[in-house]
């Protein structure tokens, strides 16, 4: 076999597995500008037949998609704001400053990760009933502003950066508070990117946790939202499609910008 | 490490022994303020969560009555009890097919795209995005493609000559499967960005002396490639397989179990008994359990990974 038929055979071995993976989105996308009965003719359409983009806006009035639409955007911001600023705090404390026991909590940091959630979700909501914080925002931002994940993933980086920078900061009078800000921060701008969108991502697209802690409608996010849309309207499937597509539209937004971050971010926590 | 540990013996042998502890105790006091925000929110949620679950596997207590000691009833009642041994089954089932099958495609979809094609980029976005996408979305996409009669799926099978296509998420036999499908389109593309780091620390020598001894591209493969990503394909596996076990809002989203209890795995039992039911003790008896699974499978599969380095 030569080079180029080699190369031709990869590329369409490539984009067809590549369409198979994306068939769903395309399916997602058409079927939410189409009317309920179209979406599953036979033979599938591919193309709708009429092109319905008031879908789109007639949605907003079937379900509070505002309201759900809020939620998701104040918990995600919220808890990765929460999550970037002690986590890359706490990173710096285990991996530039030196005292005892520092190992050994960070033993407890990186135990807790393999724990499977499921193992401690229970006491977890004992904690929070007890707090009279089930069914609202506080809890969930609470249970998610301190990951030891972003410790981890904040640490791993703070290690790639040389001593002797703080060193010489130190030397020069900058407090371990200053060197934090102003030296260690701006040099880590991609792994504090990182773990941004990929909290991010997981706040938006969390559904356990808002089902779990959240029963009042108005405080639901999307994922709980369309959850129940599905569960109260199934026949209407165009509308749910169209729900779906609005859900993922933000995600695919940030995806497209921080493209190379999450890659990064991947990296840095899988590598070790 | 081994750095650090010579420039601390230096400080140590130097400095005046009336400055050291003085020294010590303030970067100590430093290296507190930095961790305590973080600290303090991880330890009542998460590290005081932990140890409780042990102990609340040994009460008796619902959130309004008070705890009791029961010792091992909650393990006894758990292991005569048809639901657990069901969901354990289904879980084991899932991670049976998820972790091998994402691991293959993850791995097939890496070597492809590990190689300089003008598209690449392309690619590895379309494949990395169902990961990020919401599980309500794929969820619910899945279930509709899935559509028995209709859906896209069975159509398709139809047009190729399968006249009996399965039911999927409404059969008692094919609703897993079909779940493990979803869940491997999904998942494969975060591994494939596991497996194209790992690939890219192969140094392109090596392919090239195979090469030239003419090694072909499968030999190259076999011999090259997959032990070079012995550390890759050990983390994934420990990553897969956790997942697996965790596995939860897909298959609540899916199908809730059903139908019947054809895909109730471990987690939804311990939801259902612990928040819906209220019974902590029995719930923190389960989660239990499947803490020591996915412990003992992560130790034997640390086992396996040190024998065949020696």
């Amino acid at each position: 076999m030569t080079a180029t038929v080699r190369r031709v055979a990869a590329y369409l071995l490539l984009t067809g597995l590549s369409l198979v993976v994306l068939v769903p989105f395309a399916w997602m996308l058409s079927s939410s500008l189409k009317l309920d009965n179209e979406v599953f003719s036979v033979p599938i359409r591919w193309i709708p037949s009429e092109f319905h983009w008031d879908n789109f806006t007639r949605i907003w009035d079937r379900i509070p998609l505002l309201t759900y639409l809020r939620n998701s955007a104040f918990l995600s911001i919220t808890i990765t704001f929460l999550q970037v600023l002690t986590g890359s705090f706490a990173a710096y404390g285990f991996a530039k400053v030196r005292f005892p026991g520092r190992d050994a909590l960070f033993l407890a940091y990186i135990a807790t990760i393999a724990v499977p959630w499921q193992a401690y979700m229970v006491p977890q909501y004992v904690i929070m009933q007890k707090a009279g914080l089930v069914n609202t925002h506080l809890s969930l931002i609470l249970l998610q502003a301190f990951s030891a994940f972003g410790v981890f993933l904040m640490r791993q980086y703070y290690l790639t950066i040389p001593d002797e920078l703080s060193e010489a900061a130190r030397l020069d009078g900058l407090s371990e508070y200053g060197i934090w800000a102003r030296i260690i921060l701006p040099l880590s701008k991609p792994a504090l990117a990182s773990l941004a969108l990929l909290t991010f991502v997981n706040t938006w697209n969390d559904y356990m946790g808002p089902f779990i802690y959240l029963t009042d409608n108005n405080l639901w996010t999307i994922q709980l939202g369309l959850r129940s849309f599905v569960g109260l309207y199934d026949a209407e499937y165009a509308m749910i499609m169209t729900g779906s597509v609005l859900s993922v539209l933000p995600i695919l937004v940030i995806f497209l910008l921080g493209q190379k971050y999450f890659v990064q971010g991947i990296a840095t926590s899988g590598m070790k | 490490m081994a750095g650090q540990t010579v420039e601390q013996a230096a400080a140590t042998l130097t400095a005046p022994a009336r400055v050291r502890p003085r020294r010590r105790r303030s970067s100590t006091w430093v290296g507190w303020t930095f961790i305590l925000p973080n600290f303090l929110g991880f330890a009542t949620l998460t590290l005081v969560p932990v140890i409780a679950s042990l102990a609340l596997s040994f009460l008796d207590w619902d959130s309004y009555s008070s705890p009791r000691w029961v010792g091992l009833a909650n393990f006894e009642r758990m292991i005569h009890n048809e639901t657990f041994w069901t969901a354990l089954r289904n879980t084991a089932y899932y991670a049976v097919g998820h972790v091998p099958l994402t691991l293959v495609a993850a791995l097939g979809f890496a070597v492809l795209l590990n190689r300089k094609l003008r598209a690449v980029r392309f690619f590895r976005t379309a494949l990395f995005f169902p990961y990020i996408t919401s599980l309500v979305a794929v969820a619910v996409v899945w279930n509709m493609l899935l559509s028995p009669d209709l859906g896209p799926v069975n159509q398709f099978l139809r047009a190729i000559g399968i006249d009996n296509p399965p039911g999927w998420t409404t059969s008692t036999a094919w609703a897993m499967p079909a779940v493990i499908m979803a869940s491997v389109w999904r998942d494969l593309g975060y591994y494939m960005i596991l497996y194209l780091a790992g690939l890219q620390t192969i140094p392109a020598e090596l392919y090239e002396a195979a090469q030239v001894d003419g090694a072909s591209g499968w030999q190259r493969f076999w011999h090259i490639t997959v032990p070079s990503l012995r550390p890759t394909t050990f983390f994934v596996l420990i990553m897969l397989t956790i997942s697996s076990f965790k596995v939860f809002d897909l298959v609540q989203v899916m199908t809730e179990g059903g139908p019947g209890r054809a895909t109730l795995v471990l987690s939804q039992v311990i939801f259902r008994e612990g928040i819906t039911q209220g019974r902590f003790g029995y719930s923190s008896a389960i989660s239990m359990v499947l803490f020591v699974i996915v412990l003992t499978v992560t130790l034997i599969q640390f086992r396996l990974q040190r024998r065949s380095e020696r």
